[in-house]
């Protein structure tokens, strides 16, 4: 074991991934001799040289339908878009292609690949650089999305993203990069996809987050030691662990979901909708949600204004748990 | 200070004329009269297998289809320039492609009635599905042509793009990242003068397609495209320049006989005396006359092949007609598990009557 943060954890799984694989290829902008922006992929390009760590021409289409040729043609590509807000310039290559060339040959042709991308805000950044998309990208169908929001999983999850054969969408929230570290075994070892955490069990209430809002509101139950709720962390957004939800609102009968991207056609009203249609008779209080409003992410001037807080969750737990 | 920083100029080859006269200076050495007859058949089975494609949808027997008409030399001359262990990336109007590469035709049946399953191409005929928006599949073939290069296979990657897709982004990215990382990429510009609606000359204000490449740094032939032997030789002279490490660009001046797809009406936006203009430089009758002076073909060898060919066709299209479509499949094949959402979905279908 090793005292990690979420950018050391990610560069280790990339790092023993390389390693144990030489179809394994990292390509984007910068993200070799300056070991990308946040320098998550810092030290790859000299420890694995041959064209193994690529710094691209500055297009994210074609980083992502490269990556989808060399997955075509053997390799495992893992191609970093420098932010998820530069996403769309690859967008239609992930949602014509990525997403659905399994299903366009029937099997024969699979896309193993994972593309890394920053998300999520909080940190202080110019325009386009703290968008949570995550719901778009699930709504497609085809593509796997994942984010993590410890270094532990991060790295767990993204070797099981890598060791699996289907096209993931990591994403990593740049606030949660250096916030905090944790013991996070030095061997390669795998999350699984489509398992949600229990953060911590609970009677009173029931919240079901992920990314960002995973400590926050752990933060805001640390003040209020009095109640005692079910956290459930998510980890994998497509496909959804249907199961674990479902325990998880049973259990107390009242739910609240917290998540940063803003609330309308959100992973918020999907996971509301699963309880509704399978757990609605044991539920004993609306369903709540808790997230950013509906509309573009603002300046960084505005985001303390954006972003739920944990005032913002604690409130509405006070709300529900009143009814 | 003022001086010439770069200049650039496009070659254009043609070998044999409109009235199938050879330019024996620029006639590949390879090309032994056998090879001329094999381009003459599968250029005709090509346009047999088109029409055939055509009537059924007229019938209501295919989904929509994009004809090929005309476009025959483009896409036979450079396929039979590819080895077996080349890949290639087509659009969606390469039927010649694929056919001259090996792809059943009972498959292109399949894939044209509207079945997923025929676009599961067997792995070693070493090329891409059909793909439907326009020029999205060339970042697909840079980063092939990487990974053939990455694993030192002896492969080179054949893409296709027509003169609309040029104005495209991902046609630049895709020759840019060639480019840039000395990829084995060969791009074909099917050049056929319409983007559904649209004439070349209202595409770009760049006097040839080709030189387009210059701007990603690699180089490119224009060559008419009407012409097998010169589609065969330029695509084969890149195929060698591709594998060297230098990316190369083709454009093929052709001409899109028929319409855009089914569902277009190209009298519209034309004028019938440019088709009929194009008629003339017809990429069969050119190779026909050839063969014909040469006493490499006559009228019984022309009735014959059509008889044999019209017959394959239709004992293809029977064995497609027997496929089965199984809806199963549309849920089982989206991730490399099936998540309990579509196993939900797929149960609830199967337990109700709809799909009957």
């Amino acid at each position: 074991m090793a005292m990690m943060n979420m950018v050391q954890a990610i560069n280790n799984a990339l790092d023993l991934a390389m390693a144990e694989d030489e179809r394994v290829v990292l390509l984007g902008e910068d993200i070799g001799k300056d070991g990308g922006v946040f320098r998550v992929t810092d030290g790859l390009i000299d420890k694995y040289t041959g064209n193994r760590v690529i710094d691209t021409p500055l297009a994210e289409s074609s980083i992502i339908g490269a990556s989808i040729g060399m997955a075509i043609a053997g390799l495992k590509p893992i191609p970093e878009i420098q932010f998820a807000g530069f996403m769309y310039l690859g967008y239609a290559q992930i949602v014509n292609h990525a997403a659905r060339y399994r299903s366009r040959t029937r099997s024969n042709v699979a896309l193993p690949m994972v593309i890394r991308t920053p998300v999520s805000g909080g940190v202080k950044t110019l325009e386009h650089h703290s968008e949570s998309p995550e719901a778009e990208y699930s709504h497609i169908g085809g593509l796997v999305v994942v984010e993590p929001s410890t270094p532990y999983d991060a790295k767990g999850l993204l070797a099981s993203a890598i060791h699996g054969n289907d096209p993931v969408l990591f994403l990593e929230p740049t606030k949660l990069y250096r916030l905090f570290k944790q013991e996070v075994p030095e061997e390669m070892f795998e999350v699984p996809i489509g398992k949600a955490r229990t953060v911590r069990e609970g009677d009173d209430i029931t919240i079901i987050t992920y990314g960002t809002m995973v400590n926050v509101v752990e933060k805001a139950l640390e003040k209020k030691p009095g109640i005692s709720a079910e956290v459930l962390d998510l980890r994998t957004i497509n496909p959804l662990d249907e199961d674990a939800i479902v325990d998880a609102a049973k259990k107390t009968g009242k739910v609240i979901i917290v998540h940063e991207a803003p609330m309308s056609f959100g992973v918020g009203a999907e996971v509301s909708a699963i309880i509704s249609e399978k757990a609605i008779y044991e539920i004993d209080a609306p369903i709540m949600r808790v997230t950013s409003p509906s509309l573009p992410y603002p300046m960084p001037g505005y985001e303390n204004y954006y972003i739920p807080n944990e005032k913002k969750v604690l409130e509405a737990i006070e709300r529900l748990l009143e009814m | 200070m003022l001086k010439d920083a770069f200049s650039a100029t496009i070659k254009y080859m043609q070998i044999m004329d409109e009235n199938g006269a050879v330019d024996q200076q620029l006639m590949p050495n390879d090309l032994q009269d056998q090879k001329l007859v094999e381009f003459y058949k599968m250029m005709n089975l090509a346009r047999n297998l088109d029409a055939k494609a055509l009537s059924l949808q007229r019938q209501g027997k295919l989904a929509t289809y994009a004809p090929l008409l005309g476009e025959e030399a483009t896409q036979i001359g450079s396929a039979m320039a590819m080895r077996q262990n080349d890949f290639a990336v087509p659009n969606f109007r390469q039927h010649g492609v694929y056919i001259a590469r090996g792809l059943p035709l009972e498959q292109f049946f399949v894939y044209w009635k509207g079945y997923e399953e025929g676009a599961a191409i067997d792995k070693k005929l070493n090329m891409t599905p059909v793909i439907v928006p326009v020029a999205t599949q060339m970042p697909h073939a840079a980063g092939i042509a990487f990974a053939k290069k990455y694993l030192k296979e002896d492969s080179a990657v054949v893409a296709y793009v027509g003169d609309g897709g040029t104005s495209e982004g991902d046609f630049y990215e895709a020759i840019n990242f060639a480019g840039v990382f000395k990829v084995p990429l060969v791009v074909i510009i099917e050049n056929n003068q319409w983007a559904i609606s649209v004439p070349r000359a209202e595409q770009t204000a760049a006097q040839t397609l080709a030189q387009k490449a210059v701007a990603a740094g690699i180089d490119a032939i224009q060559v008419d495209g009407n012409d097998v032997v010169a589609v065969y030789k330029a695509t084969r002279d890149a195929i060698e320049s591709a594998r060297s490490g230098k990316p190369y660009v083709i454009e093929c001046l052709t001409y899109r006989m028929s319409m855009h797809t089914t569902s277009d009406d190209p009298t519209k936006y034309r004028e019938d005396s440019e088709v009929e203009a194009w008629k003339k430089r017809d990429p069969i009758a050119r190779l026909g006359a050839y063969l014909r002076a040469k006493g490499l073909w006559d009228d019984s060898k022309e009735s014959t092949l059509k008889d044999e060919q019209l017959k394959s066709i239709d004992e293809a299209l029977a064995r497609a007609d027997e496929f089965k479509p199984n809806p199963d499949s549309i849920f089982e094949n989206v991730y490399s598990h099936m998540p309990t959402v579509l196993e939900e979905q797929l149960e609830n279908a199967k337990s109700s009557d709809y799909w009957q």
